[in-house]
């Protein structure tokens, strides 16, 4: 299958066999080993990466069906010297342990911002209609696709209210 | 995953000539892509319809029509469902995940398949899964299983939130055919219980192309959705509740109940409704709503619970929407 990814703002040639997952694409045949594999069911939230926008797990997708599509993995958010502000308040505020869920958990923040910029509501909003703090509970809530396995969520809803620039110290 | 030619369809009459001929339609791939992977399921061929033209959602007949690849997250904040039908929005908030709900189509949540774990287990006998070997859940771990409706063969419940939420709004399927014909089916209509098939879950003929859903007029009154699970987030429900409730005074006026969770499809009992409409919103009432659903309960050991907390479920949104509190 030939399929034309643009990762990162670049155009990517890919053949591989129809079976390839977006995550294994990445991984395994473009080199990009920043998003990782959790579950591989789409339960972990490990490889999460942005598609047009939106944040999905790149596990439970195939690469020939984004053909075309504009793909962001965390490589593309900042790298070590201009890091994006979700990745510099995670070092700040120590958002990880193992750090293996740390670029499912970035990428899935920044889009999750833009869904609350949005207005789009969660379940635990009091009201489907308005605007919405990032409270704990909120924060929680929309990150619940990503799964921390040394359980430093803590930490993760600091730095994601700290970029969101709703840390109140 | 075993291997498979995969096809984009480029219209409609495309993507149904494909699945007539055997292909298995992909949408958001977030349930057929797992059971694949699995070898659960083994297609030949996928048919991708992801670029066909059913992403919008527009206003027909006072009601909306809701394309077969909206997604989710895109359903669930649009502005027309959040005001006049919370109960959709709040149904599909509470499914799956952020990432998923992106993904997730609204003919795939619907034809989504059950989370039985002998269903996911190929070592495992399983009638659903393959046709006359037996179900492991009869003498087998329980928890996520139905109360009501299912039978000596399969007793897996239908896992979807949105469609519970779409049954009490008397939703319609509309589906493609092969031939080029368009028919409408009532969600009331769609699922079909395990009886001796259980391998045959809904009233879809090979070929077959889900467009879109069609919600009647925005009803009159109240809508919650309420779930139970086994944790708050991301967890499939142990029973849930979608309700819809008109009042007039102290007397309930309409209303329409449906359940997730207990069942092998979102569940509405016309006696039970019986029961609440027209009556009092009491005390009284509530528990003999409660006593018509459950009377055919058929639980095993591990679902037990399900009996008295579908109960407690159903009273707390009746209390919720009438605006009582008479538990
Ligand atoms: C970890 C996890 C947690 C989840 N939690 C929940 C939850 O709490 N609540 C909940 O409701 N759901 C939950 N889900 C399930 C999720 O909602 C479904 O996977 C999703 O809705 C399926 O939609 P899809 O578009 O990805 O379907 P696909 O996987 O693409 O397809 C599913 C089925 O539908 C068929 N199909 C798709 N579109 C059409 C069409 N237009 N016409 C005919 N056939 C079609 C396909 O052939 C396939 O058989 C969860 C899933 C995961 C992985
Ligand atoms: S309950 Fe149904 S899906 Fe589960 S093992 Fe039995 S036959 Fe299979
Ligand atoms: S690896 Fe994709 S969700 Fe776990
Ligand atoms: S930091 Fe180890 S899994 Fe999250």
């Amino acid at each position: 299958m030939k399929t034309s990814l643009k990762i990162n703002g670049e155009v990517h040639d890919l053949d591989a066999d129809s079976r390839t997952t977006l995550l294994d694409a990445l991984r395994n045949h473009l080199d990009l080993t920043g998003t990782k594999k959790g579950c591989d069911h789409g339960q972990c939230g490990a490889c999460t990466v942005i598609v047009n926008g939106r944040r999905i797990n790149s596990c439970l997708s195939l690469a020939c069906m984004h053909d075309g599509d504009e793909i962001t993995t965390i490589e593309g958010l900042g790298q070590p010297g201009n890091l994006s502000d979700l990745q510099a308040a995670f070092v700040k505020h120590d958002g990880y342990q193992c750090g293996y869920c740390t670029p499912g958990q970035i990428c899935s923040a920044t889009a999750m911002l833009q869904e609350v910029k949005d207005g789009w509501p969660s379940h635990v909003s009091d009201s489907l209609t308005g605007t919405y703090d990032l409270t704990e509970a909120e924060i929680s809530e929309r990150m619940s696709g990503n799964l921390c396995r040394c359980a430093a969520y803590p930490n993760i809803v600091d730095a994601i209210r700290d970029a969101a620039g709703k840390v109140q110290s | 995953m075993k291997p498979f030619d995969y096809i984009r369809a480029e219209d409609t009459g495309h993507a149904t000539s494909a699945a007539g001929q055997g292909a298995t339609i992909i949408a958001g791939g977030t349930n057929l892509l797992d059971l694949m992977k699995l070898e659960v399921l083994q297609p030949d061929a996928l048919i991708d319809i992801n670029r066909l033209d059913l992403k919008q959602i527009t206003e027909a007949d006072g009601g909306l029509r809701i394309g077969a690849l909206v997604t989710n997250s895109d359903l669930a904040a649009d502005m027309r469902v959040r005001t006049d039908y919370p109960v959709l929005s709040e149904a599909l908030l509470a499914g799956a995940s952020g990432q998923l709900r992106n993904k997730a189509t609204t003919a795939g949540n619907l034809l989504q398949r059950t989370r039985c774990y002998y269903f996911y287990d190929t070592a495992m006998p399983c009638n659903k899964r393959e046709p006359g070997t037996g179900c492991q859940a009869m003498e087998g771990a329980t928890r996520l299983h139905a109360i009501l409706g299912g039978s000596d063969q399969c007793i897996a419940t239908h896992p979807s939130d949105m469609a519970v939420a779409m049954r009490a709004l008397a939703a319609v399927v509309e589906i493609e055919a092969a031939n080029g014909e368009t028919r409408h089916v009532p969600l009331s209509d769609f699922y079909l219980l395990p009886g001796d098939t259980p391998h045959i879950e809904n009233v879809l003929r090979k070929g077959d192309l889900i467009t879109a859903v069609i919600l009647p007029a925005a009803p009159k009154g109240a809508q919650t959705y309420r779930k139970v699970r086994d944790r708050a987030s991301y967890a499939f429900a142990m029973v849930s509740v979608a309700a819809r409730i008109e009042m007039d005074g102290d007397t309930v006026k309409d209303a329409a109940l449906a359940f997730g969770g207990i069942a092998p499809q979102p569940w509405r009992d016309a006696d039970a409704e019986n029961a609440l409409i027209g009556k009092p919103a009491t005390k009284e009432t509530f528990n003999a709503v409660a006593d018509i659903l459950l009377k055919n309960a058929d639980p095993k050991k591990d679902n037990a619970f399900k009996v008295p907390l579908a109960r407690r479920t159903l009273i707390a949104t009746l209390n919720e929407l009438c605006g009582k509190d008479v538990a």
